[in-house]
């Protein structure tokens, strides 16, 4: 069964918003906010007492040496780990313990650091699998593809669609992605985080391992997603140049700790920062 | 003709008139097709009559007069092509520019041009326009196609596409007349109007834009389409640069004449696929990719099992040996036809419909002369691949192959209606229906080109065989002789060196020098592959160009090439003494190559100067430091120490028998 759109229809791409899990924030809004909060495996303190938040429509970077807590951080903001102390509140409303799939089902979605995608499925499987959480229709029918769920299904690919050209990858629609290059696979990740319609995109080193060009790729649609859709972005990256390009706030870890937070020049210019993590001496 | 190109049932002068003629006879016909969001979309020519007129009034209530330029600048989309013709549909000229130029090639145009207006495809255009606004002045509206990342762009001057068409249906839908009337004044056109602008690929020095004629446009892909019988059942794939004359003649101009449908890839990198997809009847490819496909085949036989791998080369015997007579219908024996149909159930056939060949009917090749091997591999597996010679000056052709007469070493007779003579010293001159009125701004260079008598000059040097078919030999102003006088025809020489899979470009030097010496580039894809199933690791194109045992196989097609120059008497004594294999590739961004992939000679003499003259002192190395541009504009370094090779020579075939 072909999908049918009605002929002509080119569909501007302009009029494709990523909406599922819109609120009633306005852009400025505090949309996730984190008091207090500690995590700890055993001894080890992971995360000491942190307290940041990050806004409606902001690209917020978490940044800091190896080990300081930054993926501990994005797996607490996704629900992920449970944080032992200090309050979350995601959109207004406080967060008690919960499951990842809670999260997501909130508007939550993430990439991850080595990437997790299914290697023998191809690209458009991949994007698909992030319209789960949205998918609503009878588990049986849709087994059948049979007509809510062909309809629904039909609806999903089409956004699905637009995600991939959006991002540019039709020529691996159909391509398994254990067989592509690491940075079209980083692509291909971020396309399923999309797929999910996220109030809150968390991207996690979406840029390691790339070279200087997939560097500059990536970042364009990181700064596209976040003005096309409005999407809020946080992001953990070691690429400075790339942190202080395109992010609107950046907030430094070392060791657990919060030792900065603001924009990127006040950020670059905090002497804690620049001792723990940019390296520059003392004048 | 009358004034109204359509009355009385006179036949169309222009584009548009064309337009509003397919819009009537072919109404539900596919007139583009374009693949989005994974679907192939079909617009009719109706429907695509309504999409241009809804844009031209769009433009034309934006301030567009008859006369001005518009620059188009991106890849293959409806969009695009529908500005060509809702430009040419308020007689304005449109402009098209390689989507890849970098901002100041883009700048360079559209300022020679003096734009106001500039239909664009995406952000990235719109990027390079907005950072050339100082020397672009005339540039006052952008229109773009794909909005993707614009949205935070300030909209003063840039506007979306949709919003251009929907301000065009607006003023349609308030007053019906508008509508009438821009039919009216299309018709009324005695196609005089010059219909495009077409910059030259700046083979030897600064783009110059060639000004077209509408009905001299019509004229002349009015014939080539009668000569290759294209109708509305005829399909292309246009993957070709728009502004590339290529692309304008053998997809708009021949689809608007004929009616056939164009096709439009989804992306730059879903074009082999596409192909597939589409199945064109028409088809056209400069011999480089024709190299590419070959290459690919070859690579994926080397990973294919033994069985497969005998039948493959069996079977291509075969058609080497009958194939191209079976094409051109000639009398081949009882089991050689037998064993051809054999082959075209188990290779040939599966393999054209993995190219994409299946239906093709036509398929031509032109830019650079092809490789007479390459030539009839395609021949022979059932391609109806014939060579035309062409110039953006003539709107594209000057001769083309008729079927059943075609031979890999010439480019044919005159094409219809085609004058063309030999100078004194060997330069082709040619006059015919689509040739150009000038180049746009620039009179002098229109008077350099063009004779007294109206003929235009090539540029390149060529002879008529036997039969009337000329036979180019190189630029005019690139043969040369070697110091001892033997004939150097520097592309001759690379021509059947770039016919082995693993060299990508050659560049070949000696005039007024003792010998020949070439530069090669080899193929990343091919060589590459070599490497892996060798177990050789490297890291860059740099490494790999550099390997000792990479040498070594250059070092036997070097030879092999001598032997074959060897057995030639006009070209033995350009035998290839010296090669090396360059550091990096030649790219456009950094000149070396235009953006049609043809090598700038002179600059690459220049630019590696050090290098040249290391091939002719004798030495075996040479430490070279070389800037480069990256996509972006910006600049670096790389260095190398390149090694230099010696190649055999052999001696000529006449000497040898005289001295026997």
């Amino acid at each position: 069964m072909s999908i049918h759109m009605p002929l002509n229809e080119h569909r501007a791409i302009e009029d494709f918003q990523l909406s599922a899990h819109d609120d009633h924030l306005e852009p400025g809004d505090i949309i996730l906010d984190l008091e207090n909060v500690s995590l700890a495996f055993g001894g080890v303190k992971a995360i000491n007492d942190i307290s940041f938040n990050i806004k409606k429509g902001e690209v917020r970077a978490i940044i800091g040496p190896n080990g300081a807590g930054k993926t501990s951080m994005l797996n607490v903001i996704n629900g992920f780990y449970h944080p032992q102390q200090g309050t979350i509140t995601y959109r207004g409303e406080k967060r008690t313990a919960m499951q990842s799939t809670e999260a997501a089902k909130q508007g939550i979605s993430r990439t991850f650091q080595n990437i997790a995608l299914f290697k023998g499925m191809s690209t458009l499987d991949n994007i698909m699998t992030g319209r789960i959480t949205l998918q609503n229709k009878n588990l049986f029918l849709q087994a059948l593809w049979h007509g809510p769920a062909a309809k629904e299904d039909i609806e999903h690919r089409l956004v699905v669609e637009k995600i991939i050209d959006f991002l540019e990858i039709q020529h691996i629609r159909k391509t398994p992605v254990g067989r592509l290059p690491y940075g079209l696979q980083k692509r291909v990740e971020l396309g399923r985080a999309l797929a999910a319609e996220p109030a809150l995109l968390l991207l996690d080193e979406p840029m390691a391992g790339m070279n200087l060009e997939e560097k500059e790729d990536m970042s364009r649609f990181i700064l596209d997603v976040n003005s096309q859709f409005g999407t809020t972005i946080a992001l953990i990256e070691h690429d400075m140049g790339v942190v202080m390009d395109i992010s609107d706030r950046v907030v430094v870890l070392d060791y657990g700790r919060k030792i900065g937070d603001g924009s990127p020049e006040e950020v670059s210019n905090n002497q804690a920062v620049i001792d723990a993590y940019l390296g520059v001496s003392h004048d | 003709m009358p004034a109204s190109g359509m009355g009385a049932g006179a036949k169309p002068v222009t584009f548009p008139q064309y337009l509003l003629l397919n819009a009537k006879r072919l109404a539900g016909r596919p007139a583009m097709r374009f693949k989005d969001l994974g679907i192939w979309q079909t617009w009719t020519w109706a429907e695509q009559r309504d999409e241009i007129a809804s844009l031209a009034i769009g433009l034309r209530e934006l301030g567009l007069k008859e006369g001005e330029g518009v620059a188009i600048v991106g890849t293959n989309r409806p969009r695009l092509y529908w500005a060509f013709a809702a430009a040419q549909s308020l007689k304005a000229i449109p402009v098209p520019v390689y989507a890849d130029a970098v901002a100041e090639e883009l700048a360079f145009v559209l300022d020679n041009a003096g734009v106001r207006f500039a239909v664009v495809e995406d952000q990235e255009q719109v990027d390079k326009l907005i950072s050339m606004t100082e020397k672009v002045p005339s540039l006052e509206v952008i229109i773009y196609d794909h909005a993707r990342g614009l949205r935070d762009y300030d909209h003063d001057n840039l506007l979306d596409f949709t919003v251009v068409q929907d301000g065009g249906r607006a003023k349609i839908a308030s007053d019906p007349a508008v509508l009438k009337d821009w039919e009216a004044d299309i018709v009324a056109s005695d196609g005089s109007e010059i219909s495009a602008i077409l910059y030259t690929s700046g083979t030897t020095g600064q783009s110059k834009g060639v000004m077209l004629r509408a009905s001299a446009s019509v004229k002349a892909a009015e014939d080539t389409a009668g000569f290759d019988n294209l109708t509305d059942r005829d399909v292309v794939l246009a993957y070709l640069p728009l502004a590339w004359v290529g692309d304008h003649y053998l997809n708009y101009a021949q689809a608007y004449v004929s009616g056939l449908c164009m096709s439009c890839p989804e992306s730059t990198e879903t074009v082999a696929e596409n192909l597939r997809e589409v199945g064109p009847t028409f088809y056209f490819a400069p011999p480089r990719v024709f190299e590419g496909l070959l290459t690919s085949v070859m690579i994926r036989m080397e990973d294919a099992g033994p069985f497969k791998k005998r039948l493959f080369k069996h079977y291509l015997g075969v058609a080497k040996k009958y194939g191209e007579q079976i094409l051109e219908g000639k009398s081949v024996p009882l089991m050689g036809r037998i064993s051809y149909f054999l082959g075209d159930k188990l290779i040939y056939g599966p393999l054209r419909n993995v190219l994409g060949f299946t239906n093709i009917r036509v398929a031509y090749t032109a830019g650079e002369a092809i490789g007479p091997d390459l030539f009839s591999f395609f021949r022979s597996l059932g391609v109806n691949l014939k060579q035309l010679y062409g110039q953006t000056e003539a709107f594209l052709y000057v001769t083309c192959q008729k079927d059943g007469d075609v031979r890999a070493d010439t480019v044919g007779p005159a094409a219809p209606d085609v004058e063309i003579r030999l100078s004194e010293n060997g330069e082709v001159q040619f006059k015919s229906p689509g040739m150009f009125t000038g180049y746009y701004n620039a009179p002098e260079k229109s008077a350099e080109t063009l004779t007294e008598d109206g003929f235009v000059k090539t540029g390149d040097a060529g002879v008529f065989d036997q039969n009337g078919h000329l036979k180019i030999i190189d630029r005019a102003k690139d043969v040369g002789k070697l110091t001892d006088g033997s004939l150097f025809a520097p592309k001759y020489i690379e021509n059947k060196l770039k016919f082995f899979p693993d060299v990508k470009e050659v560049v070949a030097f000696g005039d007024g020098r003792d010998n020949v010496c070439v530069f090669l580039n080899i193929d990343l894809t091919a060589v590459g592959n070599w490497a892996e199933r060798n177990n050789i690791s490297y890291a860059s194109y740099q490494e790999l160009a550099g390997l000792p045992r990479v040498y070594e196989m250059m070092r036997e097609h070097v030879n092999s090439v001598n032997r074959d120059l060897a057995e030639e008497p006009m070209m033995a004594g350009a035998q290839v003494k010296r090669f090396l294999v360059l550091h990096k590739e030649l790219d456009a961004d950094d000149g070396e190559v235009t953006r049609t992939q043809k090598v700038r000679r002179g600059f690459v003499g220049e630019r590696y100067a050090p290098l040249i003259e290391a091939l002719y002192d004798g030495s075996t190395e040479k430490y070279v430091e070389t800037e480069v541009t990256f996509e972006d504009g910006r600049k670096g370094k790389i260095t190398a120490t390149v090694k230099i090779g010696d190649a055999e020579t052999y001696p000529a075939a006449g000497v040898k028998e005289a001295a026997e």
